[in-house]
Formats: C-alpha cells, sequence, structure tokens
C-alpha cells in the first residue's frame, strides 16, 4: 500500500466530518497553546532576570573573606581580615581566565557639598573597576592608576549622588565634595544603571582609589573583596578554579581545611534567581501538559465512537482489498492528521497569547524554538498513542462481521 | 462444450463453525467448476449454507476442508494479508446495501478499489473510474455524492466499483433485494449486458427463485449441498420485462 493513499483516504474521511474533526483537535489545540503560551511567560521572566543580572556583568567573580573564628568565636565575614593586597596580587600574577581585577574597600557615611547632603557609599577600587563592573564615564575622566598609587584624593560619583548634591543643575566636575571630613575632588561622573535585580540604586556610589579610602577613610590595611572579571562567561567556573587554588595556596589551607574566604561568580546569582521562575515555569508546563493528555484522550474517544460508526466501511474496505495494516494505516493517519492540525493551530494561537500577555499586561515572554518543537513532536506522539489503540481494533475486524454490522 | 477457462473451481469444501459447545455445518461438501463467461444464479433460502458459500468464493473466509481454486490460484492455505490481495485485483463484490462511503463522490467511490493497488497510478485510477462509470451509464453523474444519489444510481456506482479493478469474477450479493420492481430489471439488465456484451463472468447470489431465469446457469444451495445444478437454455431478457413494466408516473 502506497503512503500517498493511505493519507489521501485519511483526508478523504476526515472531510466528511469537518465539525467533529475540528471539535477534537480543540482539546489538543488548547492543549498546545496552553504548553506555548506557559512557556512563553516563564521563559520570559527567567530571561528578563537574567538579563537584569548580566547588566552587573555576568562574567564578574567575586573574593570575599569567608567566615572565619578568633579563638573560638565564629566572627561575621565583612569583620574578616583575612584578605590583603597581596592575595589581589597574587590573583592578578597568576590566576588564569582573567581579564580584569580590582581590590575593593567601602565604607558608608554622609556625603556632604554646600548646604547639601546625602547617605551614601564610597567605593575603593582600581581603574579596571569600571569594565568588570560595566560602568562608564558619561562627563570627565576616570581617576588613575597614578592616582592609586598616590592616594589621590579624587572621586568619580554615580548619578544619584549627583542628582542628591547638585540640586541647582551644577556641573559636578572639578568640585570639591566631603566624605566623612575628607575633602575629594570630584572628576568624573558615571552613566546611569538604574536598580538591580534586587531593587538596589546602582548609581548610588561614589568610586575612589582603594588607597584613598583604606588609608584616608577607614585607616585600614587589608581588603574587603576583590573583584574579578573573567575572560568570558563560560570560562568563570574556570577562573574561579584557579584564583580558589591560589588563594588555598597564600593562606596556607590544607587539604580538607575550610577555605578562608568565598568566591563567588554572577552565574551562581543567576541560577539562584532563576530557581524560582524555572519552578514556575515547570508548574506552568505541568498544568499545560495535562490539557494536552485530556486532549488527546479526547482523540482516543472520537476515533473510537468514528471506528464502532464505520464498521460497515472498514468491512467494505476489506472486502475490496484493504489488508489489516491498510487499516490500521488509515486511522492512526486520521489521528495523527487530527492532532498535527490541532497542534499548528495551537501554536499558533499559543505566540498569539502570549504576545498579548506581552502588549496587554506588559509582562516578558521568551518564545524558544524548542518549546515549538517540543510541542510537535507531543502531538504527534499524541496522536500515535491514542490512535493506535482504536486504529487496532479497526484493523482487527472481521470483514464478513463487519459488513453485516448495522 | 468447447475447452473454456476455469474461473472458480470449488472440490468438495466443507466449512464448520463452532458455536458454544456445538459445532454447526454450514457446508457439507459442495463441487463446482464455473467457466470464463458464465452467469450463475446461485439459489438457496436463508440458512441454506449460500452466504458461507458467497464468503469463500469471495475470499473472506476459508473452507474447514477441501480446494477453492479462484482463476488457477489456490485460496485455501492463504493467509489473511494474501486473500485481501487477491480480493483486490481478482473480485468485484456488489452488496445489497450498496456499501458506498458516506459525503463521497461517485468517482471517488469508484476509485477506492484502486487506492489499495500501489501499482496503479492516480491519473490511471481516475479515467478508470470514469470509464466504469459510462459504463454504468453514469457517466454525467461522475461528482454526484452518494447521498444526492438514488437506490438505482447508487447501485450503479458499485456496479462500476465492482468493475474498475477489472476483475475475473463479478460477485453480487442480493444486488437487487433493496430494490423496487423497476429499479431491480435496470440492473439485471445492466448485469446482462456485462455478460453478454462483455463477457462478464458473473455469480448472482439470491433467495429470489424469479431471478434465476435470466442467468445461464443456476447453482441451488440446501441445508449446505448443492441441490441442484441446470443450464439454462432459455435465458430471458430483463430488458424485454422492463418494458412490459408500467412506465412511472413523471
Amino acid at each position: 500500500m502506497n503512503i500517498v493513499n493511505l493519507f489521501k483516504i485519511a483526508l478523504r474521511a476526515l472531510n466528511g466530518n469537518k465539525f467533529r474533526g475540528f471539535l477534537t483537535m480543540l482539546g489538543i489545540i488548547i492543549g498546545v497553546a496552553a504548553v506555548i503560551a506557559m512557556l512563553a511567560i516563564g521563559q520570559g521572566s527567567k530571561k528578563s532576570i537574567q538579563d537584569q543580572i548580566s547588566t552587573m556583568g555576568s562574567n564578574m567573580i567575586n573574593v570575599r573573606p569567608g567566615t572565619g573564628q578568633f579563638g573560638g568565636v565564629r566572627q561575621s565575614a565583612s569583620s574578616m581580615q583575612t584578605l590583603k593586597l597581596e592575595d589581589y596580587e597574587a590573583i592578578v600574577e597568576q590566576a588564569e581566565y582573567i581579564t580584569d581585577a580590582t581590590p575593593e574597600v567601602s565604607s558608608s557615611g554622609q556625603v556632604i557639598f554646600g548646604a547639601n547632603n546625602a547617605p551614601t557609599t564610597v567605593y575603593g577600587v582600581n581603574p579596571s573597576y569600571l569594565d568588570i563592573r560595566k560602568y562608564t564615564i558619561s562627563e570627565g575622566e576616570m581617576f588613575s592608576d597614578e592616582d592609586v598609587k598616590t592616594s589621590a584624593k579624587m572621586c568619580v560619583i554615580g548619578q544619584t549622588v549627583v542628582e542628591n548634591l547638585f540640586t541647582n543643575g551644577e556641573d559636578p566636575i572639578g568640585r570639591t565634595i566631603r566624605f566623612n571630613k575628607i575633602p575629594m575632588k570630584i572628576i568624573g561622573v558615571l552613566a546611569s544603571k538604574g536598580d538591580n535585580t534586587m531593587g538596589m540604586d546602582q548609581d548610588d556610589l561614589i568610586l575612589a582609589p582603594y588607597t584613598t579610602v583604606q588609608k584616608r577613610i577607614l585607616a585600614i590595611t587589608y581588603i574587603q573583596s576583590i573583584a574579578v572579571s573573567a575572560i568570558s562567561e563560560d570560562a568563570t567556573e574556570s577562573a574561579i578554579a584557579s584564583i580558589e587554588e591560589i588563594l588555598r595556596q597564600r593562606h596556607k589551607i590544607g587539604i580538607g581545611e575550610e577555605d578562608d574566604f568565598n568566591v563567588r561568580s554572577q552565574k551562581e546569582l543567576i541560577s539562584m534567581m532563576s530557581s524560582t521562575t524555572d519552578m514556575m515555569t515547570i508548574l506552568l508546563a505541568c498544568i499545560a501538559g495535562i490539557s494536552l493528555l485530556v486532549g488527546g484522550i479526547g482523540i482516543m474517544n472520537i476515533m473510537y465512537v468514528s471506528v464502532t460508526e464505520r464498521t460497515r466501511e472498514i468491512g467494505l474496505r476489506m472486502s475490496i482489498g484493504a489488508k489489516g495494516v491498510d487499516i490500521l494505516m488509515q486511522f492512526l493517519i486520521e489521528a495523527i492528521l487530527l492532532s498535527v492540525a490541532g497542534g499548528i493551530i495551537g501554536v499558533v494561537l499559543g505566540i498569539g497569547s502570549a504576545y498579548i500577555v506581552k502588549n496587554i499586561l506588559l509582562w516578558p515572554i521568551d518564545i524558544q524554538l524548542y518549546t515549538i518543537l517540543l510541542s510537535f513532536v507531543v502531538c504527534s506522539a499524541t496522536g500515535i498513542f491514542f490512535g493506535w489503540y482504536p486504529a487496532k481494533k479497526a484493523a482487527d475486524l472481521d470483514p464478513i462481521e463487519a459488513l453485516r454490522y448495522e | 462444450m468447447e475447452q473454456k477457462k476455469e474461473i472458480i473451481k470449488v472440490e468438495d469444501i466443507k466449512r464448520d463453525y463452532v458455536v458454544g459447545e456445538e459445532t454447526v455445518h454450514a457446508l457439507r461438501g459442495v463441487s463446482f467448476t464455473i467457466y470464463e463467461g458464465e452467469f450463475v444464479t446461485i439459489m438457496g433460502t436463508s440458512g441454506s449454507g449460500k452466504s458461507t458459500l458467497l464468503n469463500m468464493l469471495g475470499c473472506l473466509d476459508t473452507p474447514t476442508s477441501g480446494e477453492y481454486y479462484l482463476d488457477g490460484i489456490s485460496v485455501r492455505k492463504m493467509g489473511k494479508n494474501e486473500r485481501a490481495t487477491l480480493r483486490n485485483r481478482k473480485i468485484g463484490f456488489i452488496f445489497q446495501s450498496y456499501n458506498l462511503l458516506a459525503k463521497t463522490t461517485a468517482v471517488e467511490n469508484v476509485e477506492l478499489p484502486l487506492m489499495y493497488n500501489p501499482n496503479v497510478s492516480a491519473k490511471d485510477r481516475n479515467e478508470r473510474a470514469i470509464k466504469a462509470l459510462t459504463q454504468v451509464g453514469l457517466g454525467d453523474r461522475l461528482n454526484h455524492k452518494s447521498n444526492q444519489m438514488s437506490g438505482g444510481q447508487m447501485q450503479r456506482v458499485a456496479i462500476a466499483r465492482a468493475l474498475v479493478n477489472e476483475p475475473v469474477i463479478i460477485l453480487a450479493d442480493e444486488a437487487t433485494g433493496n430494490l423496487d420492481t423497476r429499479t431491480s430489471f435496470e440492473i439485471l439488465t445492466l448485469m446482462q449486458k456485462l455478460h453478454q456484451e462483455e463477457h462478464r463472468t458473473i455469480i448472482f447470489v439470491t433467495h429470489n427463485p424469479e431471478l434465476a431465469h435470466f442467468s445461464s446457469r443456476t447453482i441451488v444451495i440446501r441445508d449446505g449441498r448443492i441441490k441442484s445444478d441446470t443450464q439454462n437454455s432459455d435465458i430471458k431478457s430483463a430488458q424485454e420485462v422492463l418494458q412490459t413494466l408500467p412506465k412511472e408516473e413523471e
């Protein structure tokens, strides 16, 4: 039997019962549309979180001191003084897969300019900080390595600080502000980055050479953390491994002993943040999948009725030369045509409703090709799975009995 | 009698059915030979075994014992699929209730047997269906759907469907059973024409003794055995009978 003829036969049979065919497909249409729309919404919210995180630098690695003990008293990580400038230098010299690194020290306090004052944080860093954290200078310039060496009293400020201090629209460049009584000259202004995922204002900061913050503001010699950028997002794992090895060696930590530092990448943050949306996506997809299953059962139901109803037709087909396998294929193809046609309509409807959600509710959506392909595979599988039993029943009919069926 | 080609050769076929604990002997040993170009009426009351015999001849069933040769091929040991193919190539069925596909055009109905023959192309299929429909006088109703036709027209479509695969034998099972007298004779006229003009081999199964006069040979079945097997020297013309019937009021 020729497969083209089988398709023709199945199409002719479906053509005779268009409305019923449509009703049968409805289950599949709704199921697939739901799967596509739900996945689009789930993936969309995941992607928007990922995008926000990567504005902070997706290849960024943070080295912080770990918790440790001083004479049996467990200390918080921020009060640890285990990270030294030498650690930073060792990382710059030895670590693999990294491009830039900067030591970080920070201090919170009031910043004052004229009659205005505002609470903010001053970060002591080196010039690479801009690249690592994906900041750009909008006006003026960044301080130089030379300024770091000389502990220059210079700074670069964020937009929020500009708004808080320069309320009359003065040009901040060249002005001197005071942070905890230390005067600092503004040589540049950062371009705005907005809020981050956690809702923190990324523009409310002052950047100064780390030596300045260490010596003049905090009066410390250790550093609070090290920010490193890996050569790419994929290389972060290798970079972390390299950094950990250097630090373990420098801090003389033996095998099996607890690290006194933590190395974290943004990637981990992404996966942490995505886990909630992932779970939500899975839940939504499960609900949608169940409706697809119900749609499949609908197909089985109709095919089953159809076989009984068309018993005489099956008898006739057999008497004029249809083999059991021809009948089986005919009903199977009918079931698959129904489910795949339903799948196509469902995909269109699903994409359509996802865009409606995007435009009316303003939710982020992300339609991926694999979800569409997956729906098609599931649809065809549903057709075959639920079409098989009725088709087998039809193929096993005895032509004599079938011809006499009233 | 000249040596003609044997289309059907039945040798002592028996068919038993097991119903519950009992065994029913539907056929108790039937033998006959049908030659090319014969128009045979197989007659019998219900329960005589004629339906069972028809199922055997139509390769829908196999005998419990005995041999059946269709066009020289032994059918007894064939499997289901082989018999399906044999039916497709060698047999044309005509049923009492037409058994046309609903909501399907005449051409599509007639094409159906050829759909199951992969050697026939779509173009060939269409041409042969149109030719067969023209043969039965429905050349002007090719695209009428089965539910737009009268009983007589539907049976003509069914006859065209039986002719389209160029079978060696046409098996008609009570082909006029559902039709009024006039239409019955119209169908009979068509069958006689196929027999006389195209030398088709036809087996006409019926319980109606009147119909026997229109065929060339009559086999009567009773209680699973052949009661009589006679040649008919005085074949009545269905065409003539049709002319004596009162015309339908227009």
